[in-house]
């Protein structure tokens, strides 16, 4: 398999999270959003983290992606310890490994789509040229080849949330991460973005994605269920 | 569905080594800098204009401070160099027995014996004036002209032009026919040509002009305007009319915050000599012109007291202008730096980036305001210019105004900035 960022390791298991705890201190009370996470993620498994709202499904999705640090327990990501590494080794590993998809897009206003999906590219150190050519690509890609110079305020929420595809795929991460990324769309354009996501894990890509949708869920090959912190179920479709 | 069956799978971007990483990020830094400065029109018009107005209203202070202060020092130097200008007269208080309204004669012999009896006088010089008539070719004019020794030039800051000199002392010991020619006299008597080495007659007697003064600014006379004028060895000149007394006379102390107990000594000397009180303000009529240059050096102390303070103010209000601006960037930016994070920028990217825009704006603003206020000097009607001087912008002032804004704008805007980007990013993302 072609994967340039390659995790070099055997069994396959891009993801491995032990006895994961997060813990809010909001000043006047405790949080704790985790209560104990052990999950394995193998490579090419398409995800569904379904739950209740509250139950931790974006604090999980937060750490899996590096944007935040769990209070205790251990992970690894494409067999890299995560844990106590420092903040620029961090910004590293989510700009080579991780693809995020947010609920609310996270696009910058100011800039144009092409721009928006250089981005990562142009942290990743990416000569301009390149980071050009396969911005234009990636938003081909996802059907907005004629939207380049558009600002994402020019856009509707499923272009805008296609735009946010290209920018999680512009690095070919090992994993990508979507929090809810139907939460603020239609149902027509939820659904197309879903047949993307199927189209990308399909691909080859290991997707990992945070649904109250029973569709989108029932399209995974693994459905993990989260409530008050912790997992209370996990299955895996019959292939 | 099954997942063996896939397309292949993109290669991924080339990824760079780790020099051409920094050296392609310091570029792209300028151009993401651009592209955001221009975006936030506004805020970037605030900034900038917050630094050119500092710039402007400091160098153009300073500018016109300074153009001010030299040209009150050139127009009263024009006069003298802290001389004391003195002229007898006719006695309004009796003394020892004589009645008022006696006229007082003031000899050479007189001012030399004021010389020798008063400490701390450095220089002392008869004027003797009177309007002569003079021919040059086929050009006559009556001209003033003064009869003073070697001392004198120096004091009323009677420079030579190049090629030339003042009335020196063996001029004066033997008595030569040499002349001093004010300029605008020399002008209008010889043209562009040169007057020194040339003849001409004074009161039919040939003179050799020695000099010519060198153009000057003076905003006050007593016997006219020294351009205009012209200067002969006191003692020729006594021999040339026949006067015996001198008209006025200047004299100058050693040292200039002396001059007024040197002018009371002096007039306690020669009221003893020639009789009369030395309180007779009639008798001996007296101009300190060194009060005026006091009072030039507290009045360019407290303008530039007053300079210093309103600079400062502005510097505080323009830097306290630009710094608000700095933090509400941050503010509005915390957001945008969240998701720069997320998607890989370090905290390096982050700042370098605040710090460069930062630089940006100075420099521009700095660079505006340097231009307006050298624009505004450049447009300076040129009939001030006499009165009030003429304003010159410092660059140095213009560039470490510019720079103090820009560092206050810094430091304003690196802290946030710094707390910012050391925030988790899904911290950052939620502001
Ligand atoms: N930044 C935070 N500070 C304090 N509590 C938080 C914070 N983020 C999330 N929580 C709490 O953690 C729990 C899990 O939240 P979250 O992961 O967002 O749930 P979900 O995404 O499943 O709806 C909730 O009780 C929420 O209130
Ligand atoms: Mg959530």
């Amino acid at each position: 398999m072609a994967n340039g960022n390659g995790n070099g390791n055997g069994n396959g298991a891009i993801i491995r999270m032990s006895g994961i705890r997060k813990v809010y201190d909001t000043g006047k009370i405790m949080v704790e959003a985790l209560t104990g996470i052990d999950l394995e993620i193998e490579k090419g498994q398409m995800v569904a983290i379904v739950g209740p709202s509250g139950s931790g499904k974006s604090t999980l999705m937060n750490l899996l992606g590096c944007l935040d640090t769990p209070t205790s327990g251990d992970y690894a990501l494409g067999g890299q310890n995560v844990s106590g590494v420092s903040r620029d080794q961090l910004a590293e590993i989510r700009n080579r490994r991780v693809g995020f998809i947010f609920q609310n897009f996270n696009l910058l206003p100011h800039i144009s789509a092409l721009e928006n999906v250089e981005m990562p590219m142009l942290f990743g150190g990416v000569p301009v040229r390149e980071r050009h050519q396969r911005a234009g690509e990636l938003l081909a890609r996802v059907g907005l080849g004629d939207r380049l110079d558009h600002k994402p305020t020019e856009l509707s929420g499923g272009q805008m949330q296609r735009v946010a595809i290209a920018r999680a795929l512009a690095m070919n991460p090992d994993i990508v991460l979507a929090d809810e990324p139907t939460g603020n769309l239609d149902s027509t354009a939820g659904s197309d973005i879903m047949s993307l996501f199927t189209e990308l894990w399909q691909q080859g890509r290991t997707m990992i994605i945070i649904t109250h949708d029973p569709a989108l869920a029932r399209r995974a090959s693994r459905v993990v269920e989260i409530r008050d912190g912790r997992i209370v179920h996990d299955q895996v479709a019959a292939a | 569905m099954t997942p063996t069956k896939v397309a292949p799978r993109d290669a991924g971007p080339h990824l760079q080594g780790p020099r051409q990483t920094i050296m392609i990020t310091f570029k792209d830094v300028l151009r993401q800098l651009i592209r955001d400065l221009r975006s936030e029109k506004l805020r970037t018009f605030l900034t900038i204009f917050g630094i050119v107005w500092g710039t402007v209203a400091i160098s153009l202070m300073l500018a016109f401070g300074t153009g001010l202060h030299k040209q009150l020092v050139k127009a009263t130097a024009g006069l003298g160099d802290r001389i004391v200008i003195a002229w007898p007269g006719l006695t309004s208080i009796p003394f020892e027995g004589l009645g008022k309204g006696r006229r007082i004669r003031i000899s050479e012999e007189d001012l030399e014996a004021a010389r020798s009896q008063v400490q701390g006088m450095n220089a002392i010089s008869g004027e003797y004036t009177k309007s002569l008539r003079i021919d040059y070719a086929t050009k006559t004019l009556p001209v003033d002209v003064s009869g003073v020794n070697a001392e004198f030039g120096s004091m009323r800051n009677l420079v030579p032009a190049a090629g030339g000199r003042c009335i020196d002392p063996i001029d004066v010991t033997q008595q030569r026919r040499v002349v001093f020619l004010g300029d605008k006299l020399a002008k209008s008597v010889f043209g562009d040509a040169p007057a020194v080495g040339k003849t001409i007659l004074v009161n039919q007697s040939p003179f050799l002009i020695v000099g010519v003064l060198q153009a000057k600014a003076q905003d006050s006379s007593y016997n006219g305007r020294d351009a205009d004028m012209m200067w002969i060895p006191s003692s020729t000149f006594r021999a040339l009319t026949g006067a015996k007394y001198v008209d006025n006379f200047v004299f100058q102390a050693t040292v200039p915050g002396q001059t007024k107990r040197v002018l009371e000594e002096l007039r306690t000397a020669l009221g003893k000599r020639l009789r009369f009180d030395s309180k007779d303000k009639e008798a001996l009529g007296t101009w300190n012109t060194t009060e005026q240059f006091d009072f030039f050096d507290v009045f360019m102390l407290s303008f530039n007291a007053f300079l210093g303070v309103v600079g400062l103010l502005t510097l505080i209000v323009g830097g306290i202008g630009v710094s608000n601006i700095m933090n509400v960037v941050v503010e509005e930016r915390t957001r945008e730096i969240g998701i720069k994070m997320a998607l890989g920028a370090k905290q390096g990217w982050i700042l370098s980036q605040f710090l460069l825009e930062t630089m940006l704006v100075t420099l521009f603003g700095g660079a505006i305001g340097f231009a307006i206020s050298i624009g505004v000097c450049a447009v300076f009607p040129e009939q001030l210019v006499e009165y009030v001087g003429k304003p010159v912008v410092s660059p140095v002032v213009a560039t470490l105004t510019a720079i103090a804004l820009g560092i206050v704008g810094l430091i304003a805007g690196y802290f946030p900035a710094r707390d910012a980007a050391k925030l988790d990013p899904v911290v950052a993302m939620k502001v």
